[in-house]
């Protein structure tokens, strides 16, 4: 293309002829801009629009031509066979009345937005207790037919869960642990009472912290994983290929998630609270100068076993609630990519929450029935 | 408006691995041209729209296009050369999260910031009409459009520009014969009004046999011929005979030559009233 000229015109006012717009130069998209708003601003009435000296033409110049010329009713005159083709092509779009875009006003939508979220998520509630129906259900008709049972998923997904979360859950409970030993080392030294830092790695890890931070891992890996392969396999239509051929997306993509999550998830915790309690006895030993045997020995008699069952129960609980949350919110997933992202998200936020108020939930109950 | 080719392909060769797309490929597109690239599947024809428009580096080779090296070019460089071209890819990727109004006006925005919001709207609204949409489909998403309409909103926005070259990908895949064929008539009614020169990638004989000018057929790892589809017919190389022979090659051929002689009837009967 050579360099487009300045699109540019002149108004003349012709007696008893009305005016005469006249363009000239390259009414091209690239040097159109300026002269879109003023041929907008040009006061009528307009007779004739005149294009003998214009050299170059594009749909974008044809289409500043045409509108100029319907909105004043003026002829165009001197257009070459090129541009006239152009300005018919484009103005064919008139028969068509331009379709204003959907205007709500702001109080409709926000009425409307509320009442759309408590649709959602009142439905989506009880999609959410129909799909654990589900998942109960091929469960059992799994354990019927064990023939029918995934083996080999299930062990892919013990890897994926528990194996290769091995470095990072190791990695984050060892820093708790010296996080948890320096802080109450340093307040409890207030009161003489450094000794006592041992109960508060001891119980805080196997009761709570060493689960809790585990389960907002395996959330954070796992459950978004979940629900970002079963959301892709959704929009991909394999699911709907799944059942078409007589296989149920819940046996096959769900139980063995599930499963490996509520298998890994204590193991993970065990590892996650002993890496803590290392990490605590390590800051012990150096900061307050108890040696690891006698660390050991008073951690013995201050955490009662029941700390460590208080964890194992919560464990696999929160691990079917994390891979449950996941691959509930996979197939959620319909329509396009930026789903699996929205309902990714809303994988790891459901399953951290949930997780966190049935921890509060279990905190009393134990308590209550005197395991505290 | 000087050089007759538009895009000129020298020595081009492509690997993955250990597996050779191309090994010393030539092709040249002329100014005004649809011309149509036909080849098996795995031919590497998707591959030589990439490397053409700059998204798959090349092992080796030269690529021109409008007179520009195109090869080793990072997406910010050679604009001048971007905005003169559209490219309708295969599944249509219009961005899910924009209304096709919107789509239409991704590449104005970027390149000409300066263009008013109603001037915008009218462009985007002209552009609907020229790819044959229906003017409520302006303010949808592409989750909500059929896949014909979604190929037709993709190729809105592929001439949103006003391109003087237009790659195709396949653009009647997925499409009903009708559709396929409407499909066709918009594609050679925009080159002739536009003037647009048009790379098209295709398996459609039809679409060959309709619009086409010339066909380049790939297969051995480069361009064994390119020429009218009459041309093509003469040269003796097995794919080739397979391909436009085979049942569906004659079928495409009969339809074609029943069209033209109904327009020669017509046209003879105009010639006598």
């Amino acid at each position: 293309m050579v360099m487009a000229n300045p699109a540019n015109f002149v108004v003349e006012d012709s007696p008893g002829a009305g005016r005469i717009v006249r363009l000239s130069g390259s009414f091209v998209i690239a040097s159109i801009s300026d002269v879109d708003g003023q041929l907008r601003d040009v006061t009528g009435p307009v007779s004739q629009i005149d294009l003998s000296a214009v050299d170059q033409m594009d749909t974008v110049g044809a289409w500043l031509v045409h509108r100029t010329a319907k909105f004043y009713a003026a002829d165009i005159t001197g257009c070459a066979k090129d541009a006239g083709r152009l300005i018919d092509a484009v103005s064919g779009v008139d028969a068509a009345e331009a379709v204003p875009r959907p205007h709500v006003s702001s109080l409709n939508r926000f009425l409307a937005e509320v009442g759309g979220g408590v649709v959602v998520g009142i439905t989506t509630l009880l999609q959410f207790l129909g799909f654990v129906g589900q998942v109960v259900k091929a469960f059992f008709i799994l354990m019927m037919n064990p023939g029918r049972f995934r083996w080999h998923a299930v062990v892919q997904h013990f890897d994926m869960v528990g194996v290769r979360a091995l470095g990072i859950v190791g990695l984050m409970s060892f820093l708790i642990g010296i996080v948890i030993a320096q802080q109450g080392a340093v307040q409890l030294r207030q009161f003489g009472a450094e000794i006592f830092t041992i109960n508060l790695i001891g119980r805080l890890t196997l009761r709570e912290l060493g689960i809790l931070m585990t389960a907002i891992m395996v959330a954070g890996r796992s459950g978004s994983a979940f629900a970002a392969q079963i959301g892709t396999m959704k929009i991909t239509e394999e699911i709907d290929a799944m059942r078409t051929i007589g296989v149920v997306p819940a046996e096959a993509l769900v139980v063995p998630r599930v499963i490996a999550a509520v298998i890994m998830m204590p193991l993970l915790g065990i590892y996650a609270s002993l890496m803590s309690i290392i990490g605590g006895g390590i800051l012990c030993w150096i900061v307050l100068d108890i040696p690891p045997a006698t660390f050991v020995q008073r951690l013995r008699e201050v955490t009662p076993l029941t700390d460590f069952w208080v964890g194992m129960i919560k464990a696999p609980i929160f691990g079917a609630i994390i891979a449950m949350a996941g691959c509930f919110q996979g197939m959620q997933v319909t329509g396009n990519a930026e789903q699996v992202g929205l309902k990714t998200t809303a994988a790891v936020v459901q399953a951290i929450f949930l997780v966190i108020v049935l921890d509060a939930f279990f905190a009393v109950f134990f308590s209550e029935i005197g395991w505290g | 408006m000087d050089q007759p080719n538009i895009i000129s392909v020298t020595g081009l060769c492509n690997s993955f691995g250990d597996q050779v797309i191309h090994q010393d490929l030539n092709i040249e597109v002329r100014r005004g041209e649809i011309l149509g690239v036909v080849g098996g599947s795995g031919t590497g024809k998707s591959v030589l729209m990439r490397s053409i428009i700059g998204l798959q580096e090349p092992v080796a080779g030269q690529i021109r296009v409008f007179d520009q090296g195109m090869v080793g070019k990072e997406e910010d460089e050679a604009t001048d050369v971007r905005r003169r071209w559209g490219v309708l890819f295969q599944g249509g990727a219009l961005f899910s999260t924009l209304t096709v109004a919107e789509n239409i006006q991704v590449p104005l925005r970027e390149f000409y910031p300066e263009f008013s919001k109603d001037l915008l709207d009218e462009i985007a609204r002209y552009k609907i009409f020229l790819s044959g949409l229906p003017p409520e489909a302006a303010h949808k998403y592409p989750s909500e459009l059929s896949g014909g309409m979604r190929k037709r909103a993709s190729l809105a926005r592929a001439l949103a520009m006003d391109p003087e070259l237009l790659f195709l990908d396949e653009p009647t895949s997925g499409l009903d014969p009708i559709g396929a064929a409407n499909f066709d008539n918009l594609t050679r009614d925009l080159k002739e009004t536009l003037g647009l020169t048009v790379f098209l990638i295709t398996h459609d004989l039809d679409t060959l046999y309709a619009i086409c000018d010339r066909v380049a057929v790939l297969a051995d790892q480069k361009v064994i011929a390119i020429g009218a589809i009459e041309e093509l017919l003469a040269i003796d190389h097995p794919w080739i005979n397979a391909y436009f022979s085979g049942p569906r090659g004659r079928a495409a051929r009969r339809g074609h030559s029943d069209q033209n002689d109904k327009v020669r009837s017509e046209m003879q009967q105009r010639g006598r009233s």
